[in-house]
């Protein structure tokens, strides 16, 4: 199955990755390329075999809630774009 | 001093033939007049490897005798380093000095070992060439008009130049073992969950594994023997004792079962290739080991699999890179979408933003059991097919890869090309199995590697059986011209 142009722009959307108008055609070429690759795996026989997440089959390790991290927002923040008053500083969302 | 190996240094060191700081010295100075031929470094840490060869010389004087106590190595710039920029190879880190040490720089760390530097690498360890590095490309010290294999191809070609004589590496579908073969060392994907991830900026979670690569099987017992073991900071990272992958090196090869799996030696493969591997298997066959043909019946279907499971991995794991709280922001965002479109736009490569966009797609509704469920079956089926050869077998061998190091350029035009140079790499990923490349010998003056794969944690066999070969050949100590 070829991805249309409008699917790529939706997929580049939900992605959040801005797309240069004159880059589309190639991308999509590309893109469908790709999922040719992939689209071979539909002739394998996977009937009833269940999905593999984790190799060794761990299932997630849980802890005791307690607290074992100390604040450090001025390490993080100190290699931030834009901060102020240890708030991360974004272009106006509500007018 | 540049030739020596870890385990020479350290008899060096012990001697007092010279100190921590003379030997940093001399490869600090070496990579300042050989490196602009390869850029295998991203950032040199000259102030910072003085420092720890200092307190390393200190250590020393005061009694401490641990074999990795003052070498050098260096990192693959996906382990953050404290204060010390971690690109990743990426734009969208510009800038980004990571606020801690990941697990891996913090253990060898504290073993003794001392930072050169952080290697180049494809940009998020996405590539087999090193050639999508936002800092440019990385050449092969065998042939500098040729890729060194990726993604840790900073990593390779610095310890084959003999700038250092070991570095860390990542291996996601062959990462650590292709640029290995590529250019003449050994290098280990040790089992997934051995070597702690944590400080390792992810690029497919179930799937990334950090090793080392150096020159002889031994240097990379030393250094993985540092790297492994728990961390309770890493959510998959495996609660058992690390083996003792030095004193695995003697064991004697006699009764070593080898399985020769029929699929790595078919249609694709280089005969040039194939002939040296199997001459490998000759000289092991004299050092007493028995050989199986063997069958892994889904290889085939590794490909299509992993580029479902890792892209998808990935699309989830660099949602992190937003432009809000870390690395590369575009200039005058409009809104809040234009700020994560722009950023994400222009901080990103090419080959990144595909992959993206694949898993994005992979996961999107309606495609995620077409996709990602139907990969990880594929993923169970490779799996399966190791835990029956391993039954009838200790190791299997094949070539590493299917071709010798190409030209630079020659693959970029057309992705899934280069994406089939991974097929014999990347099942090992899929199954979470240890695998281990090593020399070979050489075709046209570019260097072979000879793949060898193992049951979970059978990582010191697998170093023991390089170790072994490396004492009745000599491949592994050829030289490039002009290093």
């Amino acid at each position: 199955m070829a991805l249309e142009r409008s699917e790529v722009e939706k997929i580049a959307h939900l992605a959040r990755l801005g797309l240069n108008e004159g880059d589309i055609p190639q991308t999509t070429e590309t893109l469908n390329s790709i999922l040719g690759l992939i689209d071979q795996m539909q002739a394998v026989d996977t009937q009833g075999i269940e999905p593999l997440a984790h190799p060794l089959e761990a299932t997630q390790r849980l802890r005791a809630d307690v607290v074992t991290e100390s604040n450090q927002r001025d390490a993080y923040q100190a290699i931030a774009p834009a901060v102020e008053s240890g708030l991360y500083l974004v272009p106006k969302v509500i007018e | 001093m540049h030739q020596l190996t870890l385990a020479e240094i350290a008899q060096g060191l012990a001697a007092k033939q010279f100190s921590a700081e003379e030997l940093s010295r001399s490869l600090l100075a070496r990579i300042a007049q050989l490196d602009p031929q390869l850029n295998s470094f991203i950032t040199v840490t000259e102030d910072l490897a003085i420092e720890q060869a200092k307190a390393a010389d200190a250590r020393r004087a005061a009694g401490e005798n641990s074999p990795l106590l003052g070498a050098p190595i260096a990192h693959k710039d996906l382990f953050c380093t404290n204060g010390v920029l971690t690109s990743c190879g990426s734009k969208i880190l510009t800038g980004f000095k990571a606020p801690y040490d990941a697990t891996v720089v913090e253990k060898l760390g504290a073993a003794g070992t001392v930072t050169l530097g952080k290697l180049n690498m494809d940009e998020f360890a996405m590539g087999s060439a090193n050639e999508s590095s936002h800092y440019g490309p990385v050449k092969n010290p065998w042939d500098t008009s040729r890729v060194p294999g990726g993604s840790s191809g900073g990593s390779a070609a610095a310890v084959a130049a003999r700038l250092l004589p070991a570095a860390t590496g990542t291996d996601t579908g062959g990462s650590i073992r292709q640029p290995a073969a590529l250019t003449n060392l050994t290098g280990i994907k040790p089992t997934y969950g051995r070597v702690s991830r944590w400080g390792m900026i992810a690029y497919a979670s179930s799937l990334d594994q950090g090793g080392p690569l150096a020159r002889t099987a031994e240097d990379c017992a030393l250094l993985l023997g540092a790297m492994a073991g728990f961390d309770a900071k890493d959510s998959t990272s495996v609660d058992q004792p690390v083996d003792d992958y030095l004193a695995a090196l003697a064991q004697p090869l006699a009764g070593l079962r080898i399985g020769l799996p029929k699929e790595y030696f078919g249609a694709g493969l280089d005969a040039r290739i194939g002939e040296k591997v199997m001459a490998v298997v000759e000289e092991l066959k004299k050092l007493g080991a028995t050989v199986k043909d063997i069958s892994l019946p889904n290889m085939q279907h590794a490909i299509p699999a992993y580029y479902v499971i890792a892209p998808a991995e990935a699309s989830s794991n660099l949602s992190r890179f937003d432009g809000v709280r870390f690395g590369y922001r575009c200039e005058n965002p409009k809104d809040l979408q234009d700020l994560y479109k722009r950023s994400r736009e222009e901080g990103f490569g090419a080959e990144v933003k595909r992959r993206i966009m694949v898993g994005t797609y992979a996961l999107s509704a309606g495609y995620y059991d077409a996709y990602y469920i139907k990969a990880q079956q594929i993923r169970r089926l490779i799996k399966n097919d190791f835990v029956a050869a391993f039954k009838e077998v200790d190791v299997i061998l094949g070539p590493t890869t299917p071709n010798l190091a190409w030209k630079l350029g020659e693959k970029n035009a057309d992705p899934v090309s280069a994406y089939l140079e991974d097929i014999y790499t990347i099942t090992a990923n899929l199954a979470g199995i240890p695998g281990l490349s090593m020399p070979a010998g050489f075709v046209d003056g570019l260097p072979v590697g000879v793949q060898l794969l193992g049951n979970y944690f059978q990582e010191g066999r697998l170093l023991n059986v390089a170790h072994q070969y490396q004492q009745v050949s000599d491949w592994h100590k050829q030289v490039p011209s002009g290093f």
